[in-house]
Protein backbone atom coordinates (compact mmCIF):
# COMPACT_ATOMS: atom_id res chain seq x y z
CA UNK A 1 0.00 0.00 0.00
CA UNK A 2 2.91 2.49 1.19
CA UNK A 3 4.37 1.80 -2.59
CA UNK A 4 1.34 3.27 -4.08
CA UNK A 5 1.46 6.62 -1.99
CA UNK A 6 5.09 6.67 -3.18
CA UNK A 7 3.84 6.80 -7.33
CA UNK A 8 2.51 10.14 -6.41
CA UNK A 9 5.86 11.89 -4.98
CA UNK A 10 6.35 13.27 -8.64
CA UNK A 11 3.21 15.11 -8.88
CA UNK A 12 3.11 15.94 -5.44
CA UNK A 13 6.17 18.06 -5.56
CA UNK A 14 5.76 18.83 -9.27
CA UNK A 15 2.42 20.69 -7.63
CA UNK A 16 3.83 22.35 -4.96
CA UNK A 17 6.61 23.33 -6.95
CA UNK A 18 5.06 24.94 -9.94
CA UNK A 19 0.89 25.35 -8.57
CA UNK A 20 1.80 26.50 -4.87
CA UNK A 21 4.83 28.22 -5.01
CA UNK A 22 4.00 30.46 -7.85
CA UNK A 23 0.59 31.41 -6.54
CA UNK A 24 2.94 31.97 -3.14
CA UNK A 25 5.02 34.20 -5.27
CA UNK A 26 2.01 36.74 -6.70
CA UNK A 27 1.10 37.00 -3.30
CA UNK A 28 4.24 38.16 -2.09
CA UNK A 29 5.06 40.41 -4.91
CA UNK A 30 1.22 41.62 -4.27
CA UNK A 31 1.37 42.41 -0.57
CA UNK A 32 5.07 44.47 -0.91
CA UNK A 33 6.74 47.26 -2.64
CA UNK A 34 10.08 47.23 -4.83
CA UNK A 35 11.91 47.70 -1.33
CA UNK A 36 10.32 44.26 0.06
CA UNK A 37 8.27 46.06 2.73
CA UNK A 38 4.57 45.31 3.51
CA UNK A 39 1.77 46.83 1.47
CA UNK A 40 -1.84 47.26 0.84
CA UNK A 41 -1.01 50.22 -1.78
CA UNK A 42 -0.73 47.23 -4.74
CA UNK A 43 -4.43 46.00 -3.69
CA UNK A 44 -6.15 49.23 -3.42
CA UNK A 45 -4.58 50.96 -6.47
CA UNK A 46 -7.68 48.73 -8.16
CA UNK A 47 -9.91 51.90 -6.48
CA UNK A 48 -8.27 53.96 -8.49
CA UNK A 49 -10.20 55.44 -11.48
CA UNK A 50 -8.19 53.98 -14.43
CA UNK A 51 -7.83 50.47 -12.83
CA UNK A 52 -11.85 50.71 -11.15
CA UNK A 53 -13.31 51.43 -14.75
CA UNK A 54 -11.04 48.50 -16.19
CA UNK A 55 -12.32 45.97 -13.83
CA UNK A 56 -16.17 47.16 -14.19
CA UNK A 57 -15.71 46.82 -18.10
CA UNK A 58 -14.33 43.49 -17.99
CA UNK A 59 -17.43 42.35 -15.63
CA UNK A 60 -19.91 43.63 -17.45
CA UNK A 61 -18.77 42.34 -20.64
CA UNK A 62 -17.67 38.92 -19.22
CA UNK A 63 -21.26 38.98 -17.26
CA UNK A 64 -22.98 39.49 -20.34
CA UNK A 65 -20.93 36.93 -22.24
CA UNK A 66 -21.22 34.39 -19.60
CA UNK A 67 -25.31 35.03 -20.44
CA UNK A 68 -25.69 34.81 -23.65
CA UNK A 69 -23.35 31.92 -23.52
CA UNK A 70 -25.72 30.40 -21.22
CA UNK A 71 -28.66 31.23 -23.18
CA UNK A 72 -27.14 29.93 -26.57
CA UNK A 73 -26.00 26.93 -25.07
CA UNK A 74 -28.96 25.36 -23.25
CA UNK A 75 -31.13 24.89 -25.74
CA UNK A 76 -28.31 24.03 -28.18
CA UNK A 77 -27.37 21.50 -25.59
CA UNK A 78 -30.87 20.27 -25.72
CA UNK A 79 -31.13 19.47 -29.51
CA UNK A 80 -27.65 17.59 -29.61
CA UNK A 81 -29.09 15.09 -26.63
CA UNK A 82 -32.08 14.82 -28.83
CA UNK A 83 -30.26 13.67 -31.68
CA UNK A 84 -29.94 10.12 -31.99
CA UNK A 85 -26.30 10.55 -32.29
CA UNK A 86 -24.36 7.62 -30.34
CA UNK A 87 -21.28 8.78 -30.54
CA UNK A 88 -21.33 11.01 -27.90
CA UNK A 89 -17.28 11.90 -29.10
CA UNK A 90 -18.34 12.81 -32.15
CA UNK A 91 -20.97 16.00 -30.97
CA UNK A 92 -17.40 16.88 -28.67
CA UNK A 93 -15.36 17.05 -31.24
CA UNK A 94 -17.28 19.30 -33.25
CA UNK A 95 -17.20 22.16 -30.39
CA UNK A 96 -13.16 20.87 -30.08
CA UNK A 97 -12.49 21.06 -33.81
CA UNK A 98 -12.10 24.95 -33.92
CA UNK A 99 -9.33 24.85 -31.29
CA UNK A 100 -7.44 22.97 -33.96
CA UNK A 101 -6.94 26.62 -35.50
CA UNK A 102 -4.89 28.70 -33.66
CA UNK A 103 -6.81 30.97 -31.16
CA UNK A 104 -5.20 34.66 -32.16
CA UNK A 105 -6.41 33.85 -36.09
CA UNK A 106 -9.56 32.77 -35.23
CA UNK A 107 -10.58 35.99 -33.31
CA UNK A 108 -8.57 38.02 -36.07
CA UNK A 109 -11.12 36.56 -38.56
CA UNK A 110 -13.46 38.40 -36.54
CA UNK A 111 -11.89 41.64 -37.87
CA UNK A 112 -12.93 41.19 -41.10
CA UNK A 113 -16.36 39.81 -40.44
CA UNK A 114 -17.24 42.63 -38.30
CA UNK A 115 -15.38 45.54 -39.81
CA UNK A 116 -16.97 48.41 -41.74
CA UNK A 117 -16.25 46.64 -45.36
CA UNK A 118 -16.41 43.38 -43.90
CA UNK A 119 -18.56 40.23 -44.07
CA UNK A 120 -21.39 40.62 -42.09
CA UNK A 121 -21.93 44.13 -43.13
CA UNK A 122 -21.43 43.24 -47.20
CA UNK A 123 -24.23 40.65 -46.03
CA UNK A 124 -26.57 43.34 -44.09
CA UNK A 125 -26.24 45.61 -47.25
CA UNK A 126 -26.92 43.04 -49.71
CA UNK A 127 -30.37 42.56 -47.75
CA UNK A 128 -30.92 45.90 -47.31
CA UNK A 129 -30.26 46.27 -43.66
CA UNK A 130 -28.53 48.72 -41.94
CA UNK A 131 -24.71 48.12 -41.65
CA UNK A 132 -23.63 47.62 -38.07
CA UNK A 133 -20.52 49.66 -36.89
CA UNK A 134 -19.08 47.13 -34.23
CA UNK A 135 -15.67 46.69 -34.08
CA UNK A 136 -13.52 48.22 -32.00
CA UNK A 137 -16.01 48.49 -29.56
CA UNK A 138 -17.04 46.88 -26.65
CA UNK A 139 -19.65 44.82 -28.60
CA UNK A 140 -17.35 43.44 -30.94
CA UNK A 141 -15.40 41.97 -27.49
CA UNK A 142 -19.26 40.15 -26.55
CA UNK A 143 -18.80 38.73 -30.01
CA UNK A 144 -15.24 37.65 -29.19
CA UNK A 145 -15.95 36.21 -25.98
CA UNK A 146 -18.53 34.41 -26.89
CA UNK A 147 -17.09 32.85 -30.06
CA UNK A 148 -14.37 31.72 -28.13
CA UNK A 149 -15.74 30.03 -25.10
CA UNK A 150 -19.11 28.90 -25.81
CA UNK A 151 -17.83 25.48 -26.33
CA UNK A 152 -16.86 25.71 -22.77
CA UNK A 153 -20.31 26.05 -22.05
CA UNK A 154 -22.54 23.49 -24.21
CA UNK A 155 -20.04 21.00 -23.15
CA UNK A 156 -20.47 20.49 -19.85
CA UNK A 157 -24.73 20.91 -20.14
CA UNK A 158 -24.44 18.81 -23.00
CA UNK A 159 -22.75 15.83 -20.62
CA UNK A 160 -25.06 16.86 -17.60
CA UNK A 161 -28.08 16.51 -19.85
CA UNK A 162 -26.93 12.92 -21.83
CA UNK A 163 -26.64 11.14 -17.75
CA UNK A 164 -30.23 12.15 -17.19
CA UNK A 165 -31.99 8.58 -16.83
CA UNK A 166 -34.95 8.76 -19.68
CA UNK A 167 -37.30 6.70 -17.34
CA UNK A 168 -37.35 10.44 -15.16
CA UNK A 169 -38.67 12.35 -17.53
CA UNK A 170 -41.21 9.45 -18.54
CA UNK A 171 -42.17 9.01 -14.84
CA UNK A 172 -42.75 12.73 -14.52
CA UNK A 173 -45.07 13.15 -17.52
CA UNK A 174 -46.98 9.65 -16.10
CA UNK A 175 -47.78 11.79 -12.88
CA UNK A 176 -49.02 14.89 -14.69
CA UNK A 177 -46.71 17.00 -15.41
CA UNK A 178 -46.84 19.28 -18.52
CA UNK A 179 -43.32 19.96 -20.85
CA UNK A 180 -42.35 23.12 -18.48
CA UNK A 181 -42.98 21.60 -15.17
CA UNK A 182 -40.76 18.62 -16.70
CA UNK A 183 -38.13 21.03 -17.44
CA UNK A 184 -38.37 23.07 -14.13
CA UNK A 185 -38.93 20.12 -11.82
CA UNK A 186 -36.68 17.38 -13.37
CA UNK A 187 -34.00 18.68 -16.14
CA UNK A 188 -33.10 22.12 -14.66
CA UNK A 189 -32.24 21.02 -11.13
CA UNK A 190 -30.20 18.13 -12.30
CA UNK A 191 -28.01 19.72 -15.23
CA UNK A 192 -27.66 22.39 -12.83
CA UNK A 193 -24.14 21.11 -12.06
CA UNK A 194 -23.27 21.19 -15.92
CA UNK A 195 -24.54 24.71 -15.80
CA UNK A 196 -22.54 25.75 -12.67
CA UNK A 197 -19.48 24.50 -14.26
CA UNK A 198 -20.26 26.01 -17.63
CA UNK A 199 -20.48 29.75 -16.09
CA UNK A 200 -17.22 29.12 -14.42
CA UNK A 201 -15.36 28.03 -17.58
CA UNK A 202 -16.91 30.61 -19.52
CA UNK A 203 -16.59 33.45 -17.00
CA UNK A 204 -12.90 33.34 -15.95
CA UNK A 205 -11.55 33.38 -19.18
CA UNK A 206 -13.83 36.12 -20.39
CA UNK A 207 -13.40 38.28 -17.02
CA UNK A 208 -9.22 38.19 -17.31
CA UNK A 209 -8.65 38.30 -21.14
CA UNK A 210 -6.19 40.59 -22.64
CA UNK A 211 -6.10 39.32 -25.87
CA UNK A 212 -9.63 39.85 -27.54
CA UNK A 213 -9.89 43.22 -25.95
CA UNK A 214 -6.45 43.33 -28.17
CA UNK A 215 -7.81 42.50 -31.01
CA UNK A 216 -11.21 43.30 -31.05
CA UNK A 217 -11.81 45.90 -29.32
CA UNK A 218 -8.98 48.35 -30.78
CA UNK A 219 -6.72 50.32 -28.34
CA UNK A 220 -9.48 52.47 -26.98
CA UNK A 221 -11.36 49.49 -24.61
CA UNK A 222 -8.67 48.94 -22.00
CA UNK A 223 -10.06 45.71 -19.37
CA UNK A 224 -8.37 44.65 -16.22
CA UNK A 225 -6.76 41.41 -17.92
CA UNK A 226 -4.89 44.13 -20.26
CA UNK A 227 -3.52 46.20 -17.48
CA UNK A 228 -2.13 43.34 -15.80
CA UNK A 229 -0.26 42.30 -19.03
CA UNK A 230 0.87 45.37 -19.19
CA UNK A 231 2.35 46.09 -15.79
CA UNK A 232 4.31 42.49 -16.67
CA UNK A 233 5.52 42.66 -20.22
CA UNK A 234 6.03 47.11 -20.75
CA UNK A 235 5.39 48.88 -17.38
CA UNK A 236 7.81 46.17 -15.43
CA UNK A 237 6.00 46.77 -12.38
CA UNK A 238 5.16 43.09 -10.62
CA UNK A 239 3.97 44.45 -7.75
CA UNK A 240 1.18 46.49 -8.82
CA UNK A 241 0.67 43.43 -11.41
CA UNK A 242 0.48 41.03 -8.75
CA UNK A 243 -1.99 43.04 -6.47
CA UNK A 244 -4.26 43.66 -8.92
CA UNK A 245 -4.12 40.10 -9.96
CA UNK A 246 -4.72 39.25 -6.28
CA UNK A 247 -7.84 40.97 -6.80
CA UNK A 248 -8.86 38.91 -9.78
CA UNK A 249 -8.10 36.11 -7.83
CA UNK A 250 -11.07 36.77 -5.63
CA UNK A 251 -13.42 36.55 -8.17
CA UNK A 252 -12.00 33.41 -9.14
CA UNK A 253 -11.82 32.26 -5.64
CA UNK A 254 -15.77 33.11 -5.15
CA UNK A 255 -16.72 31.22 -8.59
CA UNK A 256 -14.45 28.01 -7.44
CA UNK A 257 -16.74 28.40 -4.04
CA UNK A 258 -20.00 27.95 -5.13
CA UNK A 259 -18.85 25.60 -8.02
CA UNK A 260 -18.05 23.47 -5.30
CA UNK A 261 -21.43 24.18 -3.01
CA UNK A 262 -23.03 23.03 -6.45
CA UNK A 263 -21.05 19.95 -8.21
CA UNK A 264 -20.17 18.13 -5.08
CA UNK A 265 -19.23 14.75 -7.50
CA UNK A 266 -17.37 17.31 -9.97
CA UNK A 267 -20.02 15.59 -12.23
CA UNK A 268 -20.56 18.80 -14.68
CA UNK A 269 -16.76 18.57 -15.84
CA UNK A 270 -16.07 18.82 -19.30
CA UNK A 271 -14.04 15.63 -20.11
CA UNK B 1 -42.34 19.47 -38.51
CA UNK B 2 -42.06 23.18 -37.24
CA UNK B 3 -40.39 22.50 -34.57
CA UNK B 4 -37.87 19.94 -36.61
CA UNK B 5 -36.86 22.61 -38.74
CA UNK B 6 -36.31 25.46 -36.27
CA UNK B 7 -34.05 22.79 -34.59
CA UNK B 8 -32.34 22.18 -37.43
CA UNK B 9 -31.80 26.05 -38.08
CA UNK B 10 -30.63 26.79 -34.49
CA UNK B 11 -28.13 23.96 -35.18
CA UNK B 12 -27.10 25.30 -38.58
CA UNK B 13 -26.66 28.93 -37.17
CA UNK B 14 -24.71 28.31 -34.98
CA UNK B 15 -22.55 25.77 -36.16
CA UNK B 16 -21.76 28.91 -39.00
CA UNK B 17 -20.98 30.98 -35.85
CA UNK B 18 -18.64 28.97 -34.75
CA UNK B 19 -16.91 27.98 -38.19
CA UNK B 20 -17.18 31.13 -40.34
CA UNK B 21 -13.71 32.49 -38.71
CA UNK B 22 -12.36 28.94 -40.20
CA UNK B 23 -13.60 30.07 -43.05
CA UNK B 24 -12.58 33.08 -43.62
CA UNK B 25 -9.11 31.88 -42.50
CA UNK B 26 -9.06 29.68 -45.17
CA UNK B 27 -10.00 31.65 -47.69
CA UNK B 28 -7.26 34.25 -47.06
CA UNK B 29 -4.61 31.47 -47.66
CA UNK B 30 -5.96 31.39 -51.04
CA UNK B 31 -6.20 34.95 -51.59
CA UNK B 32 -3.49 36.62 -54.23
CA UNK B 33 -3.35 39.73 -51.93
CA UNK B 34 -0.91 40.08 -49.46
CA UNK B 35 -3.04 41.99 -47.27
CA UNK B 36 -6.11 40.85 -45.97
CA UNK B 37 -8.11 43.65 -47.01
CA UNK B 38 -9.00 43.06 -50.27
CA UNK B 39 -9.28 40.00 -52.89
CA UNK B 40 -6.60 39.64 -55.21
CA UNK B 41 -7.82 36.07 -57.53
CA UNK B 42 -7.11 32.62 -56.32
CA UNK B 43 -3.74 31.66 -55.75
CA UNK B 44 -1.78 28.33 -54.33
CA UNK B 45 1.60 30.22 -53.67
CA UNK B 46 1.44 31.09 -50.26
CA UNK B 47 1.32 27.14 -49.78
CA UNK B 48 4.62 26.63 -51.60
CA UNK B 49 6.17 29.70 -49.89
CA UNK B 50 5.36 28.32 -46.53
CA UNK B 51 7.72 25.84 -46.52
CA UNK B 52 10.63 27.99 -47.51
CA UNK B 53 9.53 30.68 -44.91
CA UNK B 54 11.88 29.19 -41.78
CA UNK B 55 10.46 31.70 -38.97
CA UNK B 56 7.36 29.81 -39.40
CA UNK B 57 8.94 26.49 -39.73
CA UNK B 58 10.81 27.15 -36.86
CA UNK B 59 7.83 28.39 -34.64
CA UNK B 60 5.53 25.07 -35.96
CA UNK B 61 8.27 22.99 -35.04
CA UNK B 62 8.59 24.08 -31.83
CA UNK B 63 4.71 24.54 -31.07
CA UNK B 64 4.57 20.40 -31.89
CA UNK B 65 7.42 20.03 -29.92
CA UNK B 66 6.53 21.25 -27.08
CA UNK B 67 2.71 19.75 -27.29
CA UNK B 68 3.94 16.95 -27.83
CA UNK B 69 6.53 16.84 -25.24
CA UNK B 70 4.35 18.45 -22.73
CA UNK B 71 1.60 15.98 -23.02
CA UNK B 72 3.25 12.90 -22.96
CA UNK B 73 5.17 13.70 -19.65
CA UNK B 74 1.43 15.33 -17.94
CA UNK B 75 0.58 12.02 -19.69
CA UNK B 76 2.97 9.44 -17.42
CA UNK B 77 2.78 11.72 -14.64
CA UNK B 78 -1.20 12.08 -14.22
CA UNK B 79 -1.68 8.57 -14.41
CA UNK B 80 0.84 7.63 -12.19
CA UNK B 81 -0.53 10.19 -9.74
CA UNK B 82 -4.04 9.44 -10.34
CA UNK B 83 -3.28 5.88 -9.12
CA UNK B 84 -1.64 7.41 -5.65
CA UNK B 85 -4.79 9.95 -5.04
CA UNK B 86 -7.32 7.33 -5.56
CA UNK B 87 -5.27 4.89 -2.29
CA UNK B 88 -5.24 8.35 -0.38
CA UNK B 89 -7.35 8.68 2.31
CA UNK B 90 -10.84 10.82 2.10
CA UNK B 91 -9.32 14.11 3.11
CA UNK B 92 -5.78 14.17 1.29
CA UNK B 93 -7.56 12.62 -1.79
CA UNK B 94 -9.59 15.89 -1.38
CA UNK B 95 -7.04 18.10 -1.30
CA UNK B 96 -5.15 16.81 -4.19
CA UNK B 97 -8.04 16.71 -6.54
CA UNK B 98 -8.54 20.73 -5.00
CA UNK B 99 -4.72 21.42 -5.76
CA UNK B 100 -5.28 19.67 -9.42
CA UNK B 101 -8.15 21.83 -10.01
CA UNK B 102 -6.68 25.12 -9.52
CA UNK B 103 -4.86 25.49 -12.88
CA UNK B 104 -7.89 24.42 -14.55
CA UNK B 105 -9.78 27.25 -12.85
CA UNK B 106 -7.47 29.49 -12.22
CA UNK B 107 -7.24 32.46 -14.68
CA UNK B 108 -4.48 31.61 -17.44
CA UNK B 109 -2.82 35.07 -17.20
CA UNK B 110 -2.89 34.23 -13.21
CA UNK B 111 -1.18 31.10 -13.95
CA UNK B 112 1.29 32.82 -16.38
CA UNK B 113 2.49 35.70 -14.26
CA UNK B 114 2.55 33.32 -11.23
CA UNK B 115 5.19 30.94 -13.37
CA UNK B 116 6.79 33.68 -14.82
CA UNK B 117 7.84 35.03 -11.06
CA UNK B 118 9.22 31.76 -10.06
CA UNK B 119 11.12 31.51 -12.58
CA UNK B 120 12.30 34.66 -12.58
CA UNK B 121 12.82 34.50 -8.62
CA UNK B 122 14.75 30.81 -9.36
CA UNK B 123 16.83 32.66 -11.94
CA UNK B 124 16.42 30.17 -14.91
CA UNK B 125 16.93 31.74 -18.32
CA UNK B 126 13.67 32.46 -19.93
CA UNK B 127 13.34 29.83 -23.47
CA UNK B 128 12.14 26.60 -24.34
CA UNK B 129 12.75 25.15 -20.72
CA UNK B 130 10.19 27.41 -19.30
CA UNK B 131 7.85 26.54 -21.47
CA UNK B 132 7.87 23.43 -21.25
CA UNK B 133 7.37 23.57 -17.56
CA UNK B 134 4.72 25.71 -17.59
CA UNK B 135 2.95 23.48 -20.25
CA UNK B 136 3.57 20.38 -18.37
CA UNK B 137 1.78 22.18 -14.87
CA UNK B 138 -1.58 22.99 -17.11
CA UNK B 139 -1.49 19.76 -18.89
CA UNK B 140 -1.75 16.99 -16.05
CA UNK B 141 -5.13 18.38 -14.50
CA UNK B 142 -6.74 17.60 -17.57
CA UNK B 143 -5.06 14.08 -17.57
CA UNK B 144 -5.72 13.42 -14.15
CA UNK B 145 -9.20 14.99 -14.35
CA UNK B 146 -9.92 12.15 -17.48
CA UNK B 147 -8.18 9.40 -15.98
CA UNK B 148 -10.03 9.65 -12.40
CA UNK B 149 -13.42 8.65 -13.53
CA UNK B 150 -11.74 5.66 -15.13
CA UNK B 151 -10.18 4.56 -11.84
CA UNK B 152 -13.06 5.25 -10.07
CA UNK B 153 -15.01 2.64 -12.52
CA UNK B 154 -12.16 -0.10 -12.07
CA UNK B 155 -12.87 -3.15 -10.00
CA UNK B 156 -10.68 -3.25 -7.22
CA UNK B 157 -10.79 -7.04 -7.09
CA UNK B 158 -9.66 -7.66 -10.57
CA UNK B 159 -5.87 -6.03 -9.65
CA UNK B 160 -6.19 -7.87 -6.34
CA UNK B 161 -7.04 -11.38 -7.98
CA UNK B 162 -3.90 -10.57 -10.70
CA UNK B 163 -1.74 -10.01 -7.63
CA UNK B 164 -3.25 -13.74 -6.06
CA UNK B 165 -2.57 -15.45 -9.10
CA UNK B 166 1.40 -14.37 -9.09
CA UNK B 167 1.59 -11.38 -10.96
CA UNK B 168 4.02 -8.95 -9.72
CA UNK B 169 2.19 -5.34 -9.25
CA UNK B 170 3.71 -3.59 -12.30
CA UNK B 171 3.15 -6.38 -14.18
CA UNK B 172 -0.35 -6.70 -12.98
CA UNK B 173 -0.67 -3.33 -13.38
CA UNK B 174 0.03 -3.66 -17.06
CA UNK B 175 -2.38 -6.51 -17.64
CA UNK B 176 -5.33 -5.48 -15.51
CA UNK B 177 -5.78 -2.07 -15.04
CA UNK B 178 -3.93 0.11 -17.95
CA UNK B 179 -5.86 -1.53 -20.94
CA UNK B 180 -9.18 -0.22 -18.40
CA UNK B 181 -8.07 2.90 -17.67
CA UNK B 182 -6.54 3.79 -21.60
CA UNK B 183 -9.66 5.54 -22.86
CA UNK B 184 -9.11 8.20 -20.13
CA UNK B 185 -5.29 7.81 -20.61
CA UNK B 186 -6.13 8.48 -24.32
CA UNK B 187 -8.09 10.94 -23.73
CA UNK B 188 -6.72 13.25 -21.53
CA UNK B 189 -3.24 13.23 -23.34
CA UNK B 190 -5.43 14.67 -26.54
CA UNK B 191 -6.79 16.96 -24.38
CA UNK B 192 -3.59 18.26 -22.83
CA UNK B 193 -1.94 17.97 -26.36
CA UNK B 194 -4.79 20.50 -27.97
CA UNK B 195 -4.81 22.89 -25.14
CA UNK B 196 -0.63 23.14 -25.29
CA UNK B 197 -1.03 23.55 -29.00
CA UNK B 198 -3.73 26.22 -28.81
CA UNK B 199 -1.89 28.21 -25.87
CA UNK B 200 -1.21 31.89 -25.86
CA UNK B 201 -1.61 33.39 -22.57
CA UNK B 202 1.19 31.01 -20.76
CA UNK B 203 3.67 30.85 -23.73
CA UNK B 204 3.24 34.56 -23.83
CA UNK B 205 4.32 35.04 -20.05
CA UNK B 206 7.24 32.40 -19.93
CA UNK B 207 8.57 31.97 -23.26
CA UNK B 208 12.23 33.94 -23.94
CA UNK B 209 13.27 36.52 -26.47
CA UNK B 210 14.55 33.80 -28.73
CA UNK B 211 12.01 30.94 -28.47
CA UNK B 212 8.52 31.54 -30.90
CA UNK B 213 5.28 29.16 -30.88
CA UNK B 214 2.79 29.66 -34.10
CA UNK B 215 0.80 31.54 -31.03
CA UNK B 216 3.13 34.05 -30.01
CA UNK B 217 4.67 34.72 -33.54
CA UNK B 218 1.26 35.38 -34.64
CA UNK B 219 0.74 37.85 -31.60
CA UNK B 220 3.91 39.40 -32.98
CA UNK B 221 2.76 40.12 -36.84
CA UNK B 222 -0.47 40.95 -35.07
CA UNK B 223 -0.02 44.74 -35.85
CA UNK B 224 2.24 44.74 -39.10
CA UNK B 225 -0.30 42.47 -40.71
CA UNK B 226 -0.12 38.14 -40.56
CA UNK B 227 2.11 36.84 -43.33
CA UNK B 228 -0.34 34.77 -45.81
CA UNK B 229 2.01 31.69 -45.51
CA UNK B 230 0.42 31.65 -41.81
CA UNK B 231 -3.12 30.84 -42.76
CA UNK B 232 -1.96 28.36 -45.64
CA UNK B 233 -0.31 26.65 -42.61
CA UNK B 234 -3.46 27.30 -40.48
CA UNK B 235 -5.05 25.86 -43.24
CA UNK B 236 -3.16 23.11 -43.60
CA UNK B 237 -3.04 21.82 -39.57
CA UNK B 238 -7.02 22.43 -39.91
CA UNK B 239 -7.60 20.10 -42.47
CA UNK B 240 -5.36 17.50 -41.42
CA UNK B 241 -6.62 16.87 -38.26
CA UNK B 242 -10.33 17.09 -39.59
CA UNK B 243 -9.35 14.19 -42.30
CA UNK B 244 -7.71 12.08 -39.03
CA UNK B 245 -10.96 12.66 -37.39
CA UNK B 246 -13.03 11.66 -39.79
CA UNK B 247 -11.38 8.33 -40.88
CA UNK B 248 -11.45 8.09 -36.97
CA UNK B 249 -14.76 8.56 -36.42
CA UNK B 250 -15.73 6.30 -39.68
CA UNK B 251 -13.88 3.28 -38.42
CA UNK B 252 -15.88 0.76 -36.83
CA UNK B 253 -15.06 0.99 -33.08
CA UNK B 254 -15.48 -1.87 -30.42
CA UNK B 255 -16.05 -0.06 -27.73
CA UNK B 256 -19.98 0.41 -26.28
CA UNK B 257 -19.39 3.40 -24.88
Amino acid sequence: MNKKKLLGTPYYIWSAMFIIIPLCMVFYYGFTDKKGAFTLENITAIASAEHAKALWLALSLSLVSTLICLLLAYPLAMILTGLKVNQHSFIVLIFILPMWMNFLLRTLAWQTILEKTGVLNSILSFLHLPALNIINTPYAIIVGMVYNFLPFMVLPIYNSLAKIDRNLVHAARDLGADGLQVFLKVTLPLTLPGIISGITMVFIPALTTFVISKLLGGSKVLLIGNVVEEEFTQAGNWHLGSGLSIVLMLFIIVNMVISTIFDKDGEGSVL
Amino acid sequence: MIKNATKKLYLSLILIFLYAPILVLVLYSFNASRTRAKWGGFTLKWYGSLFKNQEILTALFNTLFIALVSSVTAAVIGTVACIAIMNLKKRPRAIMIGITNIPMLNADIVTGISLMLLFISLGLKFGMRTILLSHITFCIPYVILSVMPRMKQLNPHIYEAALDLGAGPVYGFFKVVFPEILPGVLSGFLMAFTMSLDDFIITHFTKGAGVDTLSTKIYTEVKKGIKPEMYALSTLIFMTVLILLLLVNRAPSDKKS
